[in-house]
C-alpha cells in the first residue's frame, strides 16, 4: 500500500463572484522512501496541492490518505496532531522564528511533545549536525546566511522524524551554489529513507528526485 | 524548549511594545491603588480623629418627659417617673455584638449642690474616660487625680471665684480645685466635675448613674445597629445617636470614594483597551509565526497558551509596578488630601494582592479575543507562501 494516496482531489477558490479551480481532480500515489518533485508553471496548482497534502487546506472534494489515515476526516485539532507526528515542512522563505536561536528553532516542533528538555536539546543538536550546522546552534536567524537558514528550516522539519518531508520551493530564495548544496542535502536525507515531496519550478531540481509530477492548470499532465 | 520559552523570548524581543503595554496597564493599576489607598488612609485618619468629636451615642434613663432646652438655654421640662441607670448595667454595653467599635464609655451622675451661696450642677465622671472622649478640653492646672479634687468649668470658676489650687466646700466637705477648663462654648462651662464615686456619695446616688456617653466612632461601624444593640441590653434606658457631625464627614468621604472608583473604572477601561489593541496588533504582526506554529502541529490551545502567557507575564509585571507606583502616588498625595497632618499611609496586603490580581484578570481578559483570533488563523493563509 502506498504511503500517500490522493484520490480525485479538487480545490476551488472563490474570489468575489469568480470561482477559481486550483486543482481539478488529482490522483497521485506516493510510496514510502520516494523523492518526488512537483513541477509546473506559476498558477498550475502545485503549492495548493502541497498544502492539501500537508493537511492544511481542506479540498473541495476528493480524499487524501496518508499512512492509512484519511486526513480530512479528522477534526482540525487531530489534524494538527497528525502534522506534528507525521509531517515536516520546509517553507520557501524559511519562516524561522527570529527571536529563537538555531537550536531553539529546531526544537520548536518538540515544544508540544512530552520529552525532557535535555532530550529535546539533544534531538535538535543531532538534526542540526545532520544538516551540517552543528557548530552554529546558538546563532539567531539574522546571524546566518540564506543557505544556513534553509538548513535550519530543514533540521526543524526532520527533528521529529516525520514520515514525509514536504518542501515548498526550498531553493527559491537561494543562489545556484547554495541551491545545489540544499538539494544534495534533500537527496542525502532521502537516501537515508526519508520520503520527500518537493514543489519546485526549477527543472534542475528534478534531477535529484526519483520522480517528477508535472501539473498544468490543476491537472497532472505527466 | 517549552511553550513558555516562546512567550518569554517573544517578550524579550519586543521590548518597546511590551514596555508600552506594561506602562498602559500599570497606569491603570497605579491609579486604582492610589485612589483606594488614599480613600482608606483618609477614612482611617478620620476614624482616629473621631474621638475628638466626642460621644455619638447617648444612654439616658427612660422617661416620659420632654426636655425643653436648645443651644444650652433651658426652659425646664416636664418630667415624671424619672428612673436611673444602675452602674453595674453599664458593663453590659461592652458585651454588645459591635463591642469592638466602642472607643469609650463615660458614665455620669448629675445633681444640684450648693457651693457657697451658689447653686451648681455637680457632675460625677470617670475622669479617664471623660478625658479620652473630650480631647479638646484644655485644662488650666491639672486633671483631678484623687477623690477630693474637682474640675471647674470656666463659667463656674468665675462665678465661684475659684481657680486651680483653691479649696471649696460641698456639703461640709473640702475639695481642692485641681484644674479649670478653658471656655468650651458648651454646657461644660457651667459645670463642676468630681470623681464619679464621690459625686454619687454626695448626691446620695451610690451605684446609680444619670446618663452615659458612648464614643463609637468609625467609618464602617453601624451606629444605628449599635444603638439597637445597646437598647436591647438596657431596656430601661433610652439610647440615641448623635450622628450629624460624623455622618456629614463620612458622607463627604463616601462621595470622594465613589468619585475615586468611577475615575478608577475609566482608567481601567482605557488600560484594558490599550492591552487589547496592543495584543491584537501583536497577533496580527505575528501572522506568519502563528502559521508556522500551526503548520508544525501546534493545537489552537497551544497558540492561546502562548498568547495568554505573554499577557499574564506582562500583566503581572504591570500589577507589581502599578502597586508600587500607586502607593508612591498615594504617599505623595496624602498630605494634601488628608485633614490631619499625621495621617498614615495604610499598607494593606489586600490592596497589594488585589491590584496584582486585577492586573492579571484585566490583562488576560483583554487578551482573550486576540488569543482566540490567533488560534483560529488558517495556517495556509497565515503562511501565504503555501
Amino acid at each position: 500500500m502506498a504511503l500517500i494516496e490522493i484520490r480525485q482531489v479538487k480545490k476551488q477558490y472563490r474570489t468575489g463572484s469568480d470561482v477559481v479551480e486550483a486543482l481539478r481532480g488529482i490522483d497521485i500515489s506516493i510510496e514510502a522512501g520516494e523523492f518526488i518533485t512537483i513541477m509546473g508553471q506559476s498558477g498550475s496548482g502545485k503549492s495548493t496541492l502541497l498544502s492539501v497534502l500537508g493537511g492544511m487546506n481542506h479540498p473541495t472534494s476528493g480524499e487524501v490518505e496518508m499512512a492509512g489515515v484519511n486526513l480530512y476526516q479528522l477534526d482540525s485539532e487531530r489534524l494538527a496532531d497528525f502534522r506534528a507526528q507525521n509531517l515536516g515542512f520546509v517553507f520557501q522563505s524559511f519562516h524561522l522564528i527570529q527571536y529563537l536561536t538555531a537550536l531553539e528553532n529546531v526544537m520548536l516542533p518538540l515544544a508540544i511533545v512530552k520529552m525532557t528538555t535535555a532530550a529535546k536539546r539533544e534531538s535538535a543538536r543531532q538534526a542540526l549536525e545532520r544538516v551540517g550546522l552543528g557548530t552554529k546552534t546558538d546563532r539567531l536567524p539574522n546571524q546566518l546566511s540564506g543557505g544556513e537558514q534553509e538548513r535550519v528550516a530543514i533540521a526543524r522539519a526532520i527533528v521529529n522524524s516525520p514520515h514525509i518531508l514536504l518542501a515548498d520551493e526550498p531553493t527559491g530564495n537561494l543562489d545556484s551554489k547554495t541551491s545545489e548544496e540544499v538539494m544534495a542535502l534533500f537527496r542525502q536525507l532521502n537516501d537515508a529513507g526519508q520520503t520527500v515531496v518537493m514543489v519546485t519550478h526549477n527543472p534542475e531540481n528534478g534531477a535529484y528526485s526519483d520522480r517528477t509530477i508535472s501539473l498544468k492548470d490543476g491537472l497532472v499532465c505527466a | 524548549m517549552k511553550l513558555h520559552t516562546i512567550s518569554i523570548n517573544n517578550l524579550k524581543r519586543r521590548k518597546a511594545k511590551m514596555a508600552f503595554l506594561t506602562i498602559g496597564l500599570m497606569v491603570g493599576i497605579a491609579t486604582i491603588v492610589t485612589l483606594v489607598t488614599l480613600t482608606r488612609s483618609m477614612s482611617s485618619d478620620i476614624e482616629k480623629k473621631m474621638d475628638e468629636f466626642g460621644a455619638n451615642i447617648l444612654v439616658t434613663p427612660q422617661s416620659n418627659g420632654l426636655s425643653m432646652n436648645y443651644g444650652g438655654i433651658s426652659l425646664g421640662g416636664v418630667t415624671f417617673d424619672q428612673r436611673e441607670i444602675k452602674e453595674e448595667d453599664l458593663a453590659k454595653i461592652r458585651t454588645i455584638k459591635n463591642n469592638k467599635n466602642i472607643s469609650a464609655v463615660s458614665p455620669k451622675v448629675l445633681g444640684g449642690v450648693k457651693i457657697g451661696t451658689h447653686d451648681v450642677l455637680l457632675v460625677g465622671v470617670d475622669f479617664a474616660a471623660e478625658l479620652k472622649m473630650k480631647q479638646w478640653w484644655q485644662i488650666f492646672g491639672d486633671p483631678p487625680k484623687g477623690d477630693n479634687e474637682l474640675l471647674l468649668g470656666s463659667d463656674a470658676s468665675n462665678v465661684l471665684n475659684a481657680s486651680s489650687g483653691d479649696s471649696v466646700q460641698i456639703k461640709g466637705e473640702t475639695f481642692k480645685v485641681a484644674g479649670v477648663l478653658s471656655q468650651t462654648g458648651s454646657q461644660d462651662d457651667s459645670l463642676v466635675f468630681a470623681s464619679l464615686p464621690r459625686a454619687q456619695k454626695l448626691l446620695g446616688k451610690e451605684g446609680k448613674i444619670t446618663m452615659a456617653e458612648v464614643a463609637a466612632l468609625c467609618s464602617g461601624c453601624p451606629i444605628g445597629d449599635m444603638v439597637t444593640q445597646i437598647a436591647e441590653i438596657l431596656p430601661d434606658s433610652k439610647v440615641s445617636a448623635i450622628q450629624q457631625v460624623v455622618e456629614g464627614r463620612l458622607k463627604a468621604l463616601d462621595q470622594f470614594k465613589r468619585f475615586s472608583y468611577a475615575m478608577a473604572a475609566v482608567v481601567v477601561f482605557i488600560g484594558s483597551l490599550i492591552v487589547f489593541v496592543t495584543m491584537m496588533g501583536s497577533v496580527n504582526e505575528r501572522t506568519t509565526e502563528i502559521g508556522v506554529f500551526r503548520a508544525i502541529g501546534f493545537r489552537k490551545s497551544h497558540i492561546m497558551r502562548i498568547i495568554l502567557l505573554e499577557a499574564a507575564l506582562v500583566s503581572l509585571l504591570a500589577g507589581v509596578l502599578g502597586y508600587l507606583v500607586g502607593m508612591g502616588g498615594a504617599k505623595l498625595a496624602l498630605p494634601f488630601m488628608a485633614e490631619s497632618k499625621n495621617a498614615h499611609l495604610l499598607w494593606d496586603s489586600t490592596v497589594a494582592f488585589g491590584s496584582i490580581g486585577l492586573a492579571l484578570l484585566l490583562g488576560i481578559l483583554a487578551s482573550l479575543y486576540p488569543a482566540l483570533h490567533a488560534s483560529k488563523m488558517d495556517p495556509t493563509e497565515a503562511l501565504r507562501a503555501l
